[in-house]
């Protein structure tokens, strides 16, 4: 794929994007660019349309209303060919790790790899244990996903998601349900390899530690507004926002309303 | 030793009339276990108050758990309805932090909306619109997999033959002690049952060429498909709906994947190739079993029984029970794989789509039978 957009730096353009369950409206209107190299945090309360519109923007759901475009491409309308040129340049992390139960780590690595190149095997083994390794699970080849912890399998998704050196990673909550020390470990990671590989991030969290540490800008969705209230970045936002719904998802208060029944 | 029963015993109530004043002290425990007793009683409390004030004495209240503090509120809510006045005294910090919990608006049962009931028509088209949904989404599945199929047969290097040598074992080598077993048995039967009619008519010798026939050009395909249908079939759809729901389809799909190939595309293969083997060994089976009975019931010699056999069949009921098996075996993965898909949710939705891969298959595997009983009675004449 070409570089079309280098000069602006967009990588994801989601544009007008209104996204519905049924006759639910979860999204409206959302409208947001990812800027290349960056960390992007998409954060929001539980329930506020955040991996829905990482769906929409990695597409796995299309939207009823508005694009994405993803390095100039809009995967919206976009035939079955150009999406699997664009997926070649996207990895994706996801909430369960989505590891192949049946498969080795690195049959799992291999996939994308042998999928979308004519490397010969030998050269897939070493690039799988290149990329296990990077994210610190050498040794662990032949293991099978069941035998592995949950930051370990967080770790081997983000391995395989970045077997074809995707220009943007996009990660769904991947610090829930992990221990601090852990979470740390895979926060420090996502900085390596943004950092090292100059790959960009779109991440999807509500974990303010991690949003604090590694977001270089933050947009926040909001279940009522069903869109973004807020972008920027989270220091400034959470001391500044004019918006009170802002302040208190960083300062973690509840509503009033909700304080008198608890 | 069992633990005597704990009898119902309501805590003690002391009602007293202070002039205006109605003075109800309550002592021990207000707990769950006295809730409905309690509950019964605030009504004929009441009666005795007349208009005078109702003052709730809790100074001998040890304990209070939330139907304990539900009870208070509701003798409350009641006074007020009957605009009585009414107070609590001594409460305890520790009563008063439990009755504080609650919240009074769930106390009341919100206003619900009738639940609007559905007709006897409404339901009916419900059904049915459920149904043509179910059968259109199944027809897309089904050209789609048609489509994904005719492509991997195009590039055989981008079919995962590492995996249709896993279900083949999986559907075939691991399903043919049971089909063997369950085919031995119906051919034992079917020729037993046969020759208790026939041998009045000294017929025996035809009850080989019953079994061959019955086993080879009907019952071996049957068998096998719904046997494989339970087995396989319902792996098939546990399989790839476990997988839809922990997000591995999602993944395969970002990974450039084309789900049905990579997933389904195996399993039809690995089907189509091992069925009609499975129901060779059926057929097999089913005449050994005839010959058993033949042999030691019926006084013919395995020679014998061998050569009726081979003169009833012909090798047009062999290829046209080949040929209904590898349609049926295409029938059972395919909705298998299709149930599979269409799961979403959690556990709940993996086993309905195993049952309904399995309900579905056989649906399809009778009707397919059905179709081909026709076409072949006017092929064969």
């Amino acid at each position: 794929m070409t570089d079309r957009n280098e000069g602006d730096g967009k990588v994801v353009e989601v544009e007008g994007l209104s996204a519905r369950y049924g006759e639910d409206v979860v999204l409206q209107d959302v409208s947001l660019d990812v800027y290349r190299g960056e960390i992007l945090v998409v954060a929001g309360a539980s329930g506020c349309g955040k991996s829905t519109l990482l769906r929409h923007m990695i597409g796995l759901s299309v939207p009823s209303e508005g694009r994405v475009k993803i390095d100039g491409v809009d995967i919206t309308i976009a035939s079955e060919k150009t999406l699997r040129a664009v997926r070649r340049e996207i990895g994706v992390l996801f909430q369960s790790s989505a590891l192949l139960g049946s498969m080795t780590l690195a049959e799992n690595v291999a996939l994308p790899l042998s999928e979308f190149t004519d490397l010969p095997a030998p050269v897939i083994d070493t690039m799988v244990r290149i990329k296990l390794s990077m994210v610190g699970l050498e040794g662990y080849e032949g293991h099978f996903p069941a035998e592995l912890s949950g930051g370990m399998k967080k770790r081997a998704g983000i391995a395989r998601a970045m077997a074809l050196d995707p220009k943007v990673l996009f990660l769904d909550e991947p610090f829930a349900g992990l221990d601090p020390i852990t979470s740390a470990e895979l926060e420090m990671l996502v900085k390596k390899l943004n950092g090292g590989m100059g790959t960009t991030m779109v991440i999807v969290s509500h974990e303010l530690e991690a949003i604090f540490n590694i977001a270089g800008r933050i947009v926040m969705l909001d279940k009522d507004k069903k869109g973004i209230i807020a972008e920027g970045d989270p220091r400034v936002l959470r001391d500044q926002s004019p918006d009170e719904r802002v302040r208190r998802f960083f300062s973690r208060k509840i509503e009033e309303k909700d304080r008198d029944r608890t | 030793m069992r633990p005597a029963r704990r009898e119902k015993v309501m805590p003690p109530f002391f009602t007293r009339a202070e002039g205006e004043v109605t003075r109800l002290s309550v002592s021990g425990r207000l707990t769950l276990v006295d809730l409905s007793a309690m509950t019964e009683e605030i009504g004929a409390l009441f009666e005795g108050i007349g208009q005078g004030k109702l003052l709730i004495d809790l100074q001998a209240l040890d304990y209070v758990d939330s139907a304990g503090a539900l009870f208070l509120l509701r003798v409350e809510e009641e006074a007020a309805k009957r605009s009585i006045p009414f107070e609590i005294a001594n409460m305890s910090p520790r009563v008063r932090s439990v009755v504080g919990i609650i919240d009074r608006r769930a106390v009341a049962p919100p206003p619900q909306d009738r639940p609007r009931s559905v007709g006897l028509v409404e339901e009916t088209g419900m059904t049915s619109a459920a149904f043509i949904q179910d059968i259109a989404r199944s027809i897309t599945f089904g050209g789609s997999l048609i489509s994904e199929v005719v492509l991997s047969l195009l590039r055989p290097s981008s079919v995962r033959w590492k995996d249709v040598l896993l279900y083949m074992k999986k559907v075939g080598v691991d399903g043919l002690p049971i089909l063997g077993l369950i085919s031995y048995l119906l051919g034992l039967i079917i020729a037993f049952m046969s020759s208790l009619q026939l041998k009045q008519f000294g017929a025996n010798m035809y009850v080989a060429s019953l079994v061959a026939i019955a086993m080879v050009r009907e019952l071996g395909p049957i068998m096998t498909a719904i046997l494989v249908a339970g087995r396989s079939g319902s792996a098939f759809a546990a399989e790839i709906g476990t997988m839809k729901v922990n997000e591995e389809v999602d993944a395969l799909v970002t990974m450039g994947f084309d789900p049905v190939r990579f997933l389904a595309v195996p399993k039809v293969f690995a089907s189509v190739l091992v069925v009609p083997l499975l129901t060779f060994f059926s057929d097999l089976f089913g005449i050994l079993g005839g010959m058993t009975v033949g042999v030691l019931g019926l006084d013919l010699t395995i020679h014998t029984y061998a050569e009726l056999t081979s003169w009833a069949l012909e090798v047009f009921d062999v290829v046209s029970g080949v040929v209904k098996s590898m349609v049926f075996a295409v029938l059972i993965a395919g909705i298998g794989c299709q149930r599979g898909f269409q799961a979403s949710g959690g556990a709940e939705a993996v086993g309905n789509a195993t049952t309904s891969a399995v309900v579905a298959g056989l649906f399809l595997i009778i009707v397919a039978d059905s179709t081909f009983a026709i076409i072949l009675n006017y092929v064969r004449w």
